[in-house]
Formats: structure tokens, C-alpha cells, sequence
């Protein structure tokens, strides 16, 4: 079976080996070229980055003590979502990556930082950087896809289960740091193989527990009691911030490797895989979104998606700088380049939910994978 | 637990994940109890390739005794870097400020950065002063100081202090011409009110200074308590010297960069908490093979002097890039390393 979507071509059927070598020495350069010039100018754009994002929340918070009063109410509750939005995806993400780690500032720094979400960032660090950047869109691999909840491609048997999963998705995406941190804990898996008694399972639990427990402690207690008389509206203000946070994150992860274009890829295509190869599959399994500057920045510059996939440890402000390049490379080497507003993308990861909730509508056919050449030639012989 | 402990805590909920201190580093990065920072409030050219920066310390400085440095980190190009630089203000300047002073190495990252690039306003990272290249208390009588180039800077702190009141004082100081005498309008001022007896050496007409010309230049050398400072020849001669005549104790020393011995095989190194393996060649230390490969090293002067990047060996071995010698550790030793001047020489287990 294939893993592609229902496609009457490969997209990768003009490469040959030597092909994506070559693209991935390309590549190979840009990194190097960032790499060689990374100074002080990205230095003071994380730093001021930071710097703003902190004031942002620390006003909104200020103004949300006041949450009674409606006007207050709203610049409050839309200054914490956009300070929480920051926070998660151009901060803490980033950080995350490593994107920081050659400033050796301790402070913004992969290995001490810890963000406003209830994962605990080392979980995360595992589940993200190690599996979802190694894995991408390798179904049964690589859990993004669908988060292990949802039929994400034709090639998955359908069950009548996967009737509801635009509910799902839309409970995920209002939830989507709680279905992050259970995604992190492998908590299905972990469930269903009955490992939930070994001392490493619940160890990592009580990890999650203790940080959702800080979290809702400041969140829905703290601040909303130095509030005062504002205490309710101030609970239901952080409780709408962090929805409209969800929301967002949720939608610009979609946007990531859920739109139609997009390729998913089965485990044996990667045995044995290049570093060509590992950068092909970047560039097929992910999607851009386009936009502004604002909107860039809103998204932790994953609108930008595809570059960092190509290179995820790389300074996020430097991926709206290479993508002209990337995209170059794109074109010369006959691939598509996919990329679309923030509505149209949305809609479309909507869309492949809701179709794939239901059986396919025409037996899967047996079409051409985009396996790499290399295995082709190799299962042939 | 005490209210300010509780009120601290209440604080750290509502800012988590995040500190307090997070927030009020934002406004006040220079208030007491947290990680000691300075602000540069001036810096003032000394001589074509050296500078004098003039730093207001963070509210838990804890002040220095003459001849110490303090180790310095500075932002350059956006990466964080750590140096050892000697204090030359006096220990109690009305302003409560500290200088240091600092020479442009060719190809020194920070030092360039330091003297012709950075700009009044910026804040640096600070550690408290160490070092026990200092005069005791009391002084001794005779003291005879030798310094070369910016080996200058911890003695002409002492010198500020006043030294000279306490001890009668000879120093020999090399560079290579009149002008590239660090604090030269100082020193010779001093000698000129006959409180210092100055010997300048001009190294581009006169030569390299020899342990040979001490009869000459400073007859009673070997009675005075002696301070060195210095590139690494310079500074092994002197060693020689009074070690060949059993009164090593009095001669103390201070050398600026480490001299590398041959390199050995080298192996791969496991900084256990960060979780990141490395192959590091014979050659490189592991702190430059650490960075390198994006850990975040303690450091300080990179030359083997401050102690700042000393780490725990686990398991394994590494070499002294100084003079070859071995350190071993077996599983569950915690040996401290250098890792400035320490290079692999085998499979390694550094706890970071």
C-alpha cells in the first residue's frame, strides 16, 4: 500500500539519487550561511522579543486586575492572548528547538528553559525535536500527524470511530495544551500496552501533573484573587486568553502538514534514508503560510514551515530571509512549494478532517509512493 | 518558613513559569541577590591598542584586594563570552565603580570587542574578583615587580593602592616601544616623584627581556619578594631562575595565555546532564570542543589561571595541554578539571 495521497503521480519521479544529493548539498549551503552569519542582530531581535512579550503580559495582567470593568476586560484578555501566542511560539518553541543555544546565554537557553504550557518542556523536547523532526509525516512514526487520534491519510483502514473526529479536533484545538502534554506522555500508548505501572511512566506523569498544577494554581487562582472583586471576570479573561491561545497554535500546526499538497510517507520509505533524502521528505511534508510580518511573528515564524523543517535549529527570524532561496530551489528542482493564506490553508486541513472521517469514496487505488529512488531500485532488485 | 519566604514563593506562582527575577531584571539588572552583572560606564583609550573600561558593579559585589581579577562576560556578535581581566582601580573608589583594563590581542575576540567596539551603557556579566596574585599584609620591605605588556594591569592596581607607601618598590616593565607603555604617563610620574624606581624596557630596539640582565638592571633582585606577570616565556625563565636558586617561595608568578605541549590522541567526551557526546581531537580543550558543539561551559580566563571552567571528570582521562600530564578518573570520581587547558585523552564523563 501506498502513503501518498490518492495521486495519480509521484511527485518525486523526475529525481534521480544524484538529484537529491546535489539538493541536499544546496540546502547544506544556506545552512552554512546562516550559521556563518548569526551575530549580534539576531541576538537583540530574541532579546527584545522577549523583553516585549513580558511587558505585554505583565500590562495585560496589570489591566486584567481591573477585569470588572469591561473595556479593561477586553484589552486585558486580547494583551494576555497575544503575550500567551509569543510565548509559546516564537519564544518558547524556538528556545526549545536550540534555535538560541549559540548566544551560551543561560538564560534563553534549550536546556533551562521552561515555558508557559502544560507540558514540561523536557517532555516536549523528546516528543517534538527527537520524534515529530526525525519522523516527519512518516505515518506510525511521527505522532503529529493526527496526533495519534485522527485517520490523517486514505491509507488508514477507516473505523466507524473516525466519524467523530472533527469533534475531536475541534476539542483538541481548544485543549490543545492538555492534548499536547497527553500526546508527549504517550498517554494512549501507554494506556493501552498497560505500561502506566512502570516508575518511568509515573514519573513523567507527576512531572505533567506538577506543572499543570502550577499553571491552573496562577492562572485560574492567583491572579484572578489579586483581582479582588474582579475575581470572575479575571478567571474567565485568563480562561479566554489561553483558549484563543490553543485555538491559534492549533490552527498554525494544522496549517504545518495537514493542507491539501502535502505528503505523507510510509515507515520502509525511510530505512536507510540520506540526508538528501531526510531533506526531501522536509520539503514535501511541509506547508507555508503566507502573510505579514505580524502574522509571522504570531505564528513563531512556522509560517514559514517548511524552512524549519529543513532546519529546525536555525534563529526563526532567519526563515522569511532564506525562504526566497528555498523556494528556488523548489522551482529547479520541479517540486511544489506549498503555501497559502492563514483562512484558505485552515479550511483546508479542515476540509481532509472532515473528508477522512468518513470511508474513502473510491477503493485505494494503487498508486506510486514518494518513495525515495534509492529504495525503489533496491525493492526492485 | 519565614513571610519573606512565603511571599517569595506566592511571587514565583504567579509569575511560573517564570521567576520573579525575570521580570525585574527588565528594569533593575544591577539590584543585589541575583547573578552579579556591571554596567560600563566609560571607556577610556590607554593606548593605541588598549583600553580602560570603567564598570559600576551590581549591588553583590563584593569589592577585591589589589593584584586580583575578575572574570568578565561579554556579548560579542551575540554569543556570550567569558575573560579574566585584572582589576586596576583601587579597592575603595568613591564611586564605588572598578576598572579593568584591557589589550587587544591580535585576533582576540573580546579584547578587540572590548577596546575598540564596545559602547558606555552596555551590561556585562561579572563574577567576584579571585586570585592570590596579591602582595600579603604587611607588605614586604623590598618588592621587585616584572611585568611585560598588559602584565602591567594587576600591578598597577596594586600601585593605585599604594603599595609603594608600605615597601620600597623596583619595577621592570617591558614594551615594545615607549607608547605602548600601558598607564606609561602614570608610571613614569610615579618614578618621577621618585616613590617607584622604574626600569622600561623597549622590546623593538632593546630586545626581549633576559633573566641574565637581572644583575645589571635590578642588582638586589634576588632580595626582594618578587612579582611576575607576563607571556608564559617570560614567566618560566623567572621560575627557573629562583627555582635553580631554591627561593622559588618568593617569586610569585601570573601568565597570560597557556603554552600547548604536544597533543595527544584524544577521545570522545559526555557532558551526562546535557546529554550531548562529542569526539574532541588531542589539541582542543574541552571547553572549546563543549562550545563548539553548542553546551553551555562555565569559563573564565582560558588559560588554565581562574578556575572558572573547572568541572567534574567522572570517568576517563585528559590531558594538561600545558605540559602533557595525565588525569585519570575511575567511575564515580568526581576529579576536578580544568577544562580550558584539558584535553580528552580518552573517553570521558564530565558531569554538566
Amino acid at each position: 500500500m501506498t502513503a501518498i495521497q490518492k495521486k495519480t503521480h509521484n511527485p518525486i519521479a523526475h529525481l534521480t539519487a544524484e538529484d537529491i544529493e546535489t539538493l541536499g548539498k544546496e540546502l547544506d549551503a544556506i545552512r552554512d550561511e546562516v550559521v556563518a552569519s548569526r551575530g549580534e542582530r539576531d541576538a537583540a531581535y530574541i532579546r527584545k522579543v522577549i523583553a516585549n512579550q513580558r511587558k505585554l503580559e505583565i500590562g495585560s495582567r496589570a489591566i486584567l486586575l481591573f477585569s470588572l470593568f469591561p473595556p479593561a476586560w477586553v484589552v486585558g484578555t486580547a494583551g494576555l492572548a497575544v503575550a500567551k501566542i509569543l510565548e509559546n511560539m516564537e519564544i518558547g518553541h524556538n528556545v526549545l528547538h536550540g534555535q538560541w543555544d549559540w548566544m551560551r546565554d543561560p538564560k534563553i537557553h534549550s536546556t533551562t528553559w521552561e515555558w508557559d504550557h502544560v507540558s514540561p518542556a523536557e517532555q516536549w523536547k523528546h516528543s517534538h525535536n527527537e520524534l515529530h523532526h526525525t519522523y516527519t509525516n512518516v505515518l506510525g512514526k511521527d505522532n503529529d500527524l493526527g496526533y495519534g487520534i485522527m485517520r490523517v491519510d486514505e491509507d488508514q483502514p477507516w473505523h466507524p470511530v473516525y466519524l467523530g473526529q472533527p469533534l475531536w479536533n475541534l476539542l483538541n484545538a481548544c485543549f490543545f495544551e492538555y492534548g499536547i502534554a497527553a500526546y508527549d506522555l504517550e498517554l494512549g500508548h501507554n494506556l493501552r500496552k498497560g505500561r502506566y505501572k512502570t516508575a518511568e511512566f509515573r514519573a513523567r506523569a507527576k512531572q505533567v501533573r506538577r506543572k499543570i498544577r502550577k499553571q491552573v494554581l496562577k492562572d485560574y487562582l492567583l491572579h484572578p484573587l489579586l483581582s479582588g472583586p474582579s475575581f470572575l471576570s479575571t478567571l474567565a479573561a485568563t480562561f479566554t486568553a489561553n483558549l484563543i491561545r490553543n485555538l491559534w497554535t492549533h490552527s498554525v500546526i494544522m496549517c504545518g502538514h495537514f493542507p491539501e499538497g502535502v505528503e505523507t510517507f510510509e515507515k520502509r520509505s525511510i530505512e536507510g534514508e540520506t540526508r538528501g533524502e531526510w531533506y526531501l521528505r522536509q520539503m514535501l511534508g511541509s506547508a507555508n503560510i503566507s502573510g505579514s510580518r505580524a502574522l509571522h511573528i504570531m505564528t513563531g515564524n512556522l509560517s514559514f514551515q517548511i524552512e524549519h523543517h529543513l532546519y529546525p535549529d536555525l534563529p526563526s527570524n532567519r526563515y522569511q530571509e532564506i525562504a526566497p532561496k528555498v523556494r528556488d530551489l523548489f522551482d529547479r528542482y520541479g517540486l511544489a512549494y506549498t503555501s497559502g493564506p492563514l483562512p484558505k490553508q485552515v479550511f483546508s486541513a479542515w476540509k481532509k478532517v472532515f473528508r477522512l472521517s468518513l470511508p474513502n469514496r473510491r477503493p485505494a487505488r494503487s498508486v506510486p509512493a514518494p518513495v525515495m529512488p534509492v529504495l525503489v531500485s533496491s525493492e526492485a532488485a | 518558613m519565614s513571610l519573606r519566604d512565603r511571599l517569595f514563593r506566592i511571587a514565583e506562582a504567579v509569575t511560573t513559569p517564570l521567576l520573579p527575577a525575570d521580570y525585574l531584571d527588565l528594569v533593575a539588572p544591577l539590584r543585589s541577590g541575583v547573578e552579579l552583572r556591571g554596567r560600563i560606564l566609560a571607556v577610556r583609550p590607554e593606548t593605541p591598542d588598549a583600553a580602560t573600561l570603567v564598570i559600576r558593579p551590581g549591588r553583590g559585589w563584593r569589592g577585591h584586594t589589589p593584584g586580583q581579577y575578575v572574570r568578565l562576560g561579554v556579548d560579542v556578535d551575540g554569543v556570550r563570552q567569558w575573560r579574566a581581566y585584572s582589576v586596576t582601580s583601587v579597592p575603595d573608589r568613591a564611586d564605588g565603580c572598578l576598572s579593568v583594563t584591557v589589550k587587544a590581542i591580535p585576533d582576540g575576540v573580546v579584547s578587540n570587542h572590548l577596546v575598540r567596539r564596545v559602547r558606555p551603557g552596555t551590561v556585562v556579566q561579572l563574577d567576584q574578583a579571585q586570585g592570590d596574585f596579591v602582595v600579603p599584609e604587611p607588605a614586604p620591605a623590598k618588592v621587585l615587580f616584572v611585568t611585560a605588556g598588559s602584565g602591567i594591569t594587576p600591578v598597577m592596581g596594586m600601585l593605585r593602592s599604594g603599595i609603594q607607601a608600605q615597601a620600597d618598590v623596583v619595577l621592570l616593565h617591558s614594551a615594545p616601544t615607549p607608547d605602548d607603555v600601558i598607564f606609561g604617563a602614570e608610571l613614569r610620574e610615579l618614578a618621577d616623584r621618585g616613590v617607584v624606581r622604574l626600569v622600561e624596557r623597549h622590546t623593538d630596539v632593546d630586545g626581549l627581556l633576559g633573566v641574565d640582565e637581572l644583575d645589571r638592571l635590578v642588582p638586589d633582585h634576588l632580595d626582594r619578594e618578587t612579582w611576575v606577570c607576563g607571556p608564559v616565556g617570560m614567566v618560566n625563565a623567572f621560575e627557573e631562575h629562583w627555582t635553580a636558586r631554591g627561593i622559588a617561595d618568593r617569586l610569585h608568578t601570573e601568565r597570560f595565555r597557556r603554552a600547548v605541549v604536544a597533543p595527544g590522541a584524544g577521545g570522545s567526551v559526555t557532558f551526562t546532564r546535557a546529554g550531548v557526546t562529542l569526539r574532541a581531537d588531542g589539541a582542543t580543550a574541552i571547553l572549546d570542543a563543549g562550545e563548539a558543539a553548542g553546551v553551555i561551559m562555565p569559563s573564565g580566563c582560558r588559560m588554565g589561571i581562574c578556575y572558572g571552567c573547572v568541572l567534574p571528570l567522572r570517568e576517563g582521562a585528559v590531558r594538561d595541554l600545558r605540559n602533557g600530564e595525565i588525569t585519570t578518573a575511575a567511575p564515580g570520581d568526581g576529579v576536578l578539571i580544568q577544562t580550558c587547558v584539558s584535553a580528552a585523552a580518552g573517553t570521558c564523563d564530565i558531569d554538566l
